[in-house]
């Protein structure tokens, strides 16, 4: 099965590529949210005011199709690696090396991330996983979606932001109230569909694959549509006879869209200064980015890339495994160069997954099947820099798999309790001991 | 109707075409006005039937829409004069209209067929042998099916559709979606297009006839048992994940049954998996022992249990309200008290749903139509105020404007991403239907949507289609001339009529916007600006519900 292909039968291009958002502003009532703007003003921009948490954002970057952890993380120390991987073992030479860490290092395409570590904005967990580890695309992606090995609730981010911005009973269509100030959907993603992480119960994610989509394509077939158009979807529901009527919820949803579809353009319309790789990644971290120094309040912002579903032919050194993690390592190099001259890097937090590793063993096409653990990724100055844990053994493994050493959902308890300042035993439903991947603020 | 019109062929075709042909024709009986109702949002109380003279244009459009996908001015003219009873039961009696469906023979029933004894046995021997070679071509071999299957459930979606927009018995196709919803199986995990095409036949031939015969089906369907791991439990090993989504999803509802009865209801349905495309008991994995199942013990197999369930008075009440909840209004989940924040009124046509279903023994049909012919269902406070599913929005908007269909791999991708994607809804529990369907991004692929359909505009550019397949928007305003002369082809009845046919309702506030386009386009009766305005009363908010 293979994650990517079921665009065989889909044609994209009509409703274009995508960006999925989050922000807890957006729903927080008018007077809170003029306080904290205010503030801001006051004191300077956003990045002097370490430990609010209202001013955090955090990217999520999902590698979908299940990322081989042992080529992109090498354990070139471990005879065992190579006597698995006769063909596609990353030779030892060829590995970055991380300083004084021991035994591992990184894929030598993956450049961009060995300058974060240099300049101390990477933090590699290995050993990642979870019980009873599932080997299916879907049901493994629910899981870390879910933040529950039963792979059903709501997703985590989409509990957070319940947990965090919507006991108001406001933002019902998860897009601002305001038209003035910066604002926007307190989750945002970029993509068809908002993934199950983002889905909550009182907040409708956003997710739009283009800025240029998330508008009425009407209004280009004639000019003499644009003002009628306008008169009649930004209405809002003061004229509905019932608020509580569908009818009234769709006046304000559109009216909604439509101030949100301005702000987000509007934001995505200034070109960042620096130059970003021409991947799929690039471009949506770009996107992101834009809108970050627009100032939208979105708090979280997903971004996806396939293709990882490495069964056949997947290369060692070169190959198509390696131009992968040549576009992740070079975008988020973009992303934070980016964001530190726009004074923004210290409020942004990035985290990497996917929804398995692969076997330890290469297969007999070139490739490797599903497997189990994997590193995660933090990136940001304030994601603890280094390698943050040992990699699993490669001498006792459960039938061909790694073992996992790291759950998880202590890396997102992390994430909500230290970064996000939330509750994270009652986003996940269960206390998990935070994992050390946050700098103490 | 046909599917992919072009202006010659886009004609809407009245719906007495072939039974009760010439008692009715929408010029000989223009619509009555409906007794104005005295409070917009009155919900009335019981199911009593609704009076002839209360039937007119907005109720016939209701029903047309709720019933089905939408209906052409002439259908909902014709069905307007014909009355409730006769408009009902023509609706109802779908199955004495003709309709030679969309072929379907056409898929394959074999690419994921099992491997035979001799493929078996080469793999076996190659793995002994470690014959990599052999293996790796097996290995490509199953990649190569695996795509050629999700290629034909592709295939399947576009058909299904297809027959959507081209069926004259949409009550037919609308609650095979129901069930769809209902008893949701996703493709993902099913893995086998031919399977997920015998369910849709299953849910199609029941789908207005006998919930009991349904559920008695479906423990049978190869893809239900595979989507819950039924083909996996066995005596001494149960998997409760089938016995536990018929008590929970498919039949009764939370806190109508308890994890014990699951437990045993699991026990009676072991052994019920399926060979290919048939279902098979295997005896020997079949638990025979006695079980205790809603306080009845015997040695129940899976009928039993599926019987057992049905003698439950929650069962009926269980369906009634799904079906309420799909056809007339957004009702709470029945859990944890969700009954107690219903208005009584509603509380009680569901009541009285659940009886007609019980007394028919579970025919589908009665209730339906005792449903179909009462007040309730054509109280104000319901017409015009549910949001529409992706497919109703597609689908209606072609079968009620008469727009091309263009391109199905196209609707079915954007019906996609407003959420709908046929075969694969999103969990067991189906969709969720009703405000779930709209957020700021579904609300500009449903808009952009209707743009591609009315003029092939897509984001970048047009379609090939923009060309061949010209909209025609003018027979949806020409009985006005017919009726009336040319007097009545003045702007302000062609926006009023539109607003009537697209919205439902004539909002003041929309008026003046659509009257401004169509002066600052010299207010001509030609096709690009009736276009023009259905572009506009489309992108409206209002739009979405029907």
């Amino acid at each position: 099965m293979d994650l990517s292909s079921s665009n065989a039968y889909t044609r994209r291009e009509f409703l274009g590529r995508g960006l999925v958002m989050a922000s807890a502003a957006a729903t927080i009532p008018a007077f809170i949210h003029g306080t904290a703007h205010a503030m801001n003003k006051v004191l300077g921009s956003l990045s002097s005011l370490p430990g609010v948490p209202d001013e955090r954002i955090l990217v999520v970057v999902q590698l979908s199709g299940g990322n081989d952890g042992l080529n992109t993380v090498v354990p070139f120390s471990m005879s065992e690696y190579y006597r698995a991987r006769p063909g596609i073992g990353v030779p030892e030479r060829d590995v970055l090396r991380l300083g004084s860490s021991d035994g591992v290092g990184l894929h030598p395409q993956l450049a961009g991330f060995k300058s974060l570590y240099d300049d101390g904005l990477l933090g590699i967990v290995q050993g990642v996983g979870y019980p009873n580890p599932n080997r299916s695309h879907f049901k493994s992606m629910d899981i870390w979606h879910t933040a529950d090995t039963t792979a059903t609730g709501d997703g985590w981010i989409g509990k957070y932001i319940d947990s965090e911005c919507c006991g108001f009973g406001k933002g019902e269509s998860g897009t601002p109230e305001r038209p003035d100030g910066a604002s926007g959907p307190p989750s945002l993603a970029i993509g068809r569909t908002a993934p199950l992480a983002m889905q909550g119960r009182l907040v409708t994610p956003v997710a739009f694959e283009n800025a240029d989509l998330f508008r009425w394509s009407g209004q280009e077939i004639h000019k003499s549509l644009r003002e009628p158009y306008d008169d009649l979807n930004r209405r809002g529901d003061e004229q509905a006879e019932r608020k509580e009527s569908n009818a009234a919820f769709l006046l304000r949803t559109s009216l909604d869209a439509q101030v949100s579809s301005d702000m987000i353009r509007k934001a995505v319309a200034q070109r960042s200064q620096v130059q970003y790789p021409g991947n799929d990644l690039g471009r949506q971290l770009a996107m992101v980015s834009s809108m970050i120094r627009a100032g939208l309040k979105t708090r979280v912002y997903y971004v996806q890339l396939g293709g990882f579903d490495t069964h056949a032919g997947q290369g060692g050194a070169q190959g198509r495994h390696g131009q992968l993690l040549s576009q992740v390592g070079g975008a988020l190099r973009a992303f934070y160069t980016d964001l530190k001259q726009q004074g923004n890097d210290q409020r942004v937090l990035t985290l990497s997954f996917s929804e398995f590793g692969r076997r330890v063993a290469q297969n007999a096409s070139g490739g490797t099947d599903h497997g189990t653990a994997a590193p995660m990724f933090l990136v940001g100055p304030m994601a603890k820099p280094g390698v943050l844990s040992k990699h699993p053994t490669l001498s006792d493994l459960d039938d061909g798999d790694l073992k996992y050493l790291v759950d998880f959902r202590s890396v997102y308890a992390a994430v909500l309790s230290d970064w996000l300042k939330a509750d994270s035993k009652e986003i996940l439903g269960k206390s998990y001991q935070a994992a050390p991947v946050i700098k103490k603020a | 109707m046909r599917y992919q019109p072009d202006a010659k062929t886009a004609e809407p075709t009245p719906p007495e075409t072939t039974v009760d042909a010439g008692t009715a024709s929408p010029e000989t009986a223009p619509a009555k006005a409906p007794a104005v109702r005295a409070t917009p949002d009155k919900i009335e109380s019981t199911l009593s039937p609704i009076r002839k003279d209360e039937f007119g244009y907005d109720q016939a459009r209701h029903l047309l829409w709720r019933a089905g996908f939408g209906g052409t001015p002439q259908q909902i003219e014709t069905l307007a004069s014909w009355g409730p009873e006769k408009a009902v039961d023509y609706i109802l009696g779908y199955d004495k209209v003709e309709f030679e469906a969309p072929a379907a023979d056409k898929f394959d029933k074999d690419i994921m067929r099992p491997p035979t004894e001799e493929e078996r046995r080469m793999v076996t021997e190659a793995r002994r042998r470690q014959d990599e070679e052999t293996l790796a071509k097996a290995q490509l071999e199953r990649q190569r099916r695996e795509r050629e299957d999700r290629r034909q459930v592709g295939e399947m979606q576009k058909w299904w559709l297809k027959r959507m927009v081209e069926t004259p018995r949409p009550l037919e196709e609308k609650m095979t979606l129901f069930w769809h919803g209902h008893f949701a199986t996703n493709y993902r995990t099913i893995e086998n297009s031919y399977h997920v095409y015998l369910q849709n036949q299953l849910f199609r031939k029941h789908a207005i006839g006998s919930f009991a015969d349904l559920l008695y089906g479906i423990i049978r369907d190869p893809a239900m048992i595979a989507y819950l791991d039924n083909n996996d439990s066995r005596k001494n090993r149960p998997n409760e994940n089938l016995a536990r989504e018929i008590m929970e999803l498919f039949a009764l509802g939370l806190g109508n049954y308890t994890e014990q009865d699951i437990k045993e209801g699991a026990r009676a349905l072991t052994g019920y998996t399926f060979n290919d495309d048939e279902f098979v008991l295997q005896q020997n994995n079949h638990d025979t022992g006695a079980k205790t199942i809603l306080g009845r013990k015997g040695n129940w197999d899976g009928d039993d249990f599926v019987r057992i369930i049905l003698e439950q008075p929650a069962c009926a009440h269980f369906i009634a309200r799904k079906v309420y909840h799909y056809l007339v209004a957004d009702v709470p989940p029945d859990e944890r008290g969700g009954d107690k924040s219903m208005p009584g009124p509603q509380r009680q046509a569901i009541r009285q749903m659940a009886d007609a279903l019980r007394s028919s023994r579970y025919q589908m049909r009665p209730m339906l139509r005792r449903l179909f012919l009462s007040d309730h269902f054509y109280s104000a406070r319901f017409m015009n105020d549910q949001v529409k599913s992706p497919a109703s929005l597609v689908v209606g908007a072609i079968r009620s404007l008469g727009a091309p269909a263009r391109d199905l791999t196209i609707l079915a991708d954007a019906m996609d991403l407003m959420g709908q994607n046929i075969f694969y809804p999103p969990s067991v529990k189906g969709w969720e239907g009703g405000r779930a369907w709209i957020n700021t991004s579904t609300l500009f692929v449903r808009q952009n949507l209707l743009a591609f359909l009315l003029t092939g505009k897509r984001t970048q550019g047009y379609d090939p289609t923009a060309e061949t397949m010209k909209y025609d928007p003018l027979p949806l305003i020409a009985h006005l001339d017919e009726r009336e002369g040319q007097a009545a082809r003045n702007p302000g009845a062609i926006v009023e009529a539109l607003m009537k046919l697209a919205l439902g309702t004539t909002p003041a506030h929309a008026r003046e916007p659509l009257m401004s386009f169509f002066a600052s386009n010299g207010n001509r009766v030609t096709r690009e600006n009736v276009t023009g305005l259905l572009l506009l009363l489309t992108a409206m908010p209002e739009y979405q519900l029907c």
